[in-house]
């Protein structure tokens, strides 16, 4: 088991400098640079390396790559290209209220999802199960941006009960985000559980539960809930960090200052270096919450760490 | 067998007739067949496809073509200038939303398919390469696969479009490029199994060439499990080029597409909602549509499913 922690653990060394090898190159491809805009003063040579020497462009790349990877490993990414506060600086403004939103979601979709995906289980082709399979499909084929819009439409522009746009200190405005922001892992999660809650119900243990006499809510809940759940687990992690850093669309459209906007704000505005410490940010978070979720899962089954 | 009545000789006999032998591909087209969600999403994909197709002869109007007399038409409305009717109404730049409907269904379907042709030229090679040649070669692909698999694939597309510039190629390219890796994964997976059948065994002390032997084999025998991935990634694939174009960063707000057309009329979301809401339902369409016939595809050709 520890051996199976240690290489996972150690396996996120390359998977790092994977990415941000691959992330550096491509900002560095980019055509242009920061003297190529049409300033109208020109700008005297000693100036200028002045101003590559600050920045450490005078260096070769496989340096400045060398020397981005050790100040990211202190916690400091750098200068932003369009603003004069620092990458870590911004991130760490944007990230709580991301979280917090992510969060929020997360809770939603784990009340929602696991509950309507047991009993859709239980009533197998019944009503609940019907309405189940619907929010399935929507959740997962449908674009949240679309769904989004028709929710704004409904609860904002005709029945007028919800804003629309995001006030941090106002609860109201938090509603819509948090939900549009949930349906898609209430779905999937939903979608798990139900099949897996399927699934355990044709086991014998059940049958022998249900032999014995136990009331049906002790079956169900002990025996078929519980052992429904595992697979559940191993969703969580990539979900969670899913909805920590996939809110791009809905810190868009409802003007939430968090990481998501500021990333879309930074593509727009080609702030590469914002753009590369939001990357290495988010992946950081993807990959320890599947490894969290790995290991976790390899307590509950054993298995996994032997394979 | 079945029984059947057929006239002999002026009289009718019943006679025991044999059913012609099935191939496992009629048989699959017989269960797609019988899905009747699967088969409404084939009919509204095949008039996506077909008016994507005509556009350039049925909508009424150039598709930037830009009235500076009816702004914000109501549907129905006629157009002063042209005399013709904005069926679905304009919107706030008076361009005619049916026309640019029409041709924004080219950007999404060419999206699906041309993507998730990337996917199958990346994935299958090099699927087929891992399972089939194991060894050293299955290491180094399979760890590249788990370091692209880590990699936040909404992040790697928009990387890959701010270098490279927002054209559509690039992203088609970008968006095949972050959904090879699952293609790959499975057909490895398909490979190691259908290697250990009789029938390849046999075929090598035949004498048969690696190549040969995938081509001739191997790939026949899993053709089913792509199919079903390929089919599965089209709506994937149009979904992240929606989402990538409404948030600004896909295709160019001039160009005609579902996505360039929501993020234009959100602003306009409570003056006249309709214009927003008309291609929202199409991308909705299209995506359920394509989702519909995925899994048809997959439930008709593996019968163990359900």
């Amino acid at each position: 088991m520890l051996a199976y922690i240690i290489r996972r653990v150690l396996w996120l060394i390359p998977v790092f400098i994977a990415v941000s090898l691959i992330t550096f190159a491509l900002m560095h491809l980019t055509p242009g640079g920061p003297w190529d805009t049409a300033t109208p003063r020109a700008v005297p040579q000693a100036v200028r390396d002045a101003i590559k020497a600050k920045y450490g462009l005078d260096k070769s790349l496989p340096q400045q790559y060398i020397d981005y990877i050790w100040k990211a490993l202190h916690g400091d990414l750098g200068p932003s290209f369009s603003s004069s506060v620092p990458v870590s600086q911004q991130i760490a403004q944007g990230f709580p209220l991301t979280a917090s939103l992510g969060l929020a979601a997360l809770f939603v979709s784990i009340i929602i999802g696991i509950p309507l995906g047991l009993i859709a289980a239980l009533r197998h082709n019944g009503l609940v199960d019907q309405i189940s399979v619907f929010i399935v499909t929507m959740g997962i084929s449908v674009p949240s941006f679309v769904l989004a819009i028709l929710m704004i439409v409904i609860f904002s522009v005709v029945l007028r009960i919800l804003p629309y746009q995001f006030q941090r200190d106002q609860w109201q405005s938090w509603i819509l985000p948090v939900f549009i922001l949930s349906l898609a892992p209430t779905a999937l999660m939903l979608r798990l559980t139900r099949s897996t809650a399927l699934d355990v119900l044709n086991e014998d243990y059940v049958r022998t539960a249900r032999a014995k006499g136990l009331p049906a809510s002790t079956v169900n809940l002990r025996h078929v809930l519980r052992n429904a759940l595992i697979p559940v687990i191993t969703l969580i992690g990539p979900l969670t960090a899913g909805l920590i850093t996939g809110s791009f669309v809905v810190e868009t459209l409802f003007g939430v200052p968090g990481i998501g906007r500021q990333f879309v704000q930074a593509v727009n505005k080609r702030d590469y270096g914002l753009l590369m410490g939001s990357t290495l940010f988010y992946t950081l978070i993807i990959v320890v919450f599947n490894l969290a979720v790995d290991v976790t899962y390899s307590f509950i089954d054993p298995r996994i760490a032997r394979s | 067998m079945t029984t059947q009545a057929i006239p002999v000789s002026g009289v009718v006999l019943n006679i025991q007739v044999e059913k012609p032998a099935r191939t496992p591909m009629q048989l699959a087209l017989d269960r797609f067949r019988r899905n009747r969600l699967a088969v409404i999403s084939i009919v509204i994909v095949t008039i996506l496809i077909a008016m994507a197709l005509t556009a350039g002869v049925f909508a009424p109007f150039a598709p930037n073509f830009q009235s500076a007399v009816a702004q914000d038409a109501a549907p129905g409305a006629v157009e002063p200038t042209t005399h013709r009717i904005n069926v679905l109404g304009s919107d706030n730049l008076g361009r005619d939303i049916l026309t640019r409907l029409m041709y924004g269904s080219r950007v999404s379907l060419a999206v699906g398919f041309v993507a998730n042709f990337v996917v199958l030229a990346i994935g299958v090679p090099l699927g087929l390469l891992a399972g089939y040649f194991g060894g050293l070669l299955d290491n180094l692909i399979m760890r590249f696969t788990d370091i692209m698999y880590a990699f936040p694939s909404l992040l790697f597309v928009i990387i890959i479009i701010t270098t490279f510039g927002r054209s559509l190629w690039v992203i088609f390219i970008a968006l095949g490029l972050t959904s090879w890796v699952t293609m790959t994964r499975l057909v490895r997976g398909q490979v190691l199994q259908v290697k250990q059948m009789d029938y390849v065994t046999s075929s090598r002390s035949l004498g048969a060439r690696s190549l040969g032997l995938i081509r001739r084999h191997v790939l026949p025998n899993i053709m089913g499990p792509i199919l079903v991935v390929i089919t599965l990634g089209i709506p994937e694939t149009i979904i992240a080029e929606a989402t990538l174009t409404y948030l600004g960063l896909g295709v160019d707000p001039s160009t005609p597409s579902w996505g360039t057309m929501v993020s234009a009329a959100v602003g306009e979301i409570y003056s006249s909602p309709t214009q927003v809401i008309i291609p929202a339902f199409a991308i909705a369409a299209i995506t359920l549509a394509f989702t519909f016939v995925g899994d048809g595809v997959s439930d008709a050709l593996d019968p163990r499913r359900r």
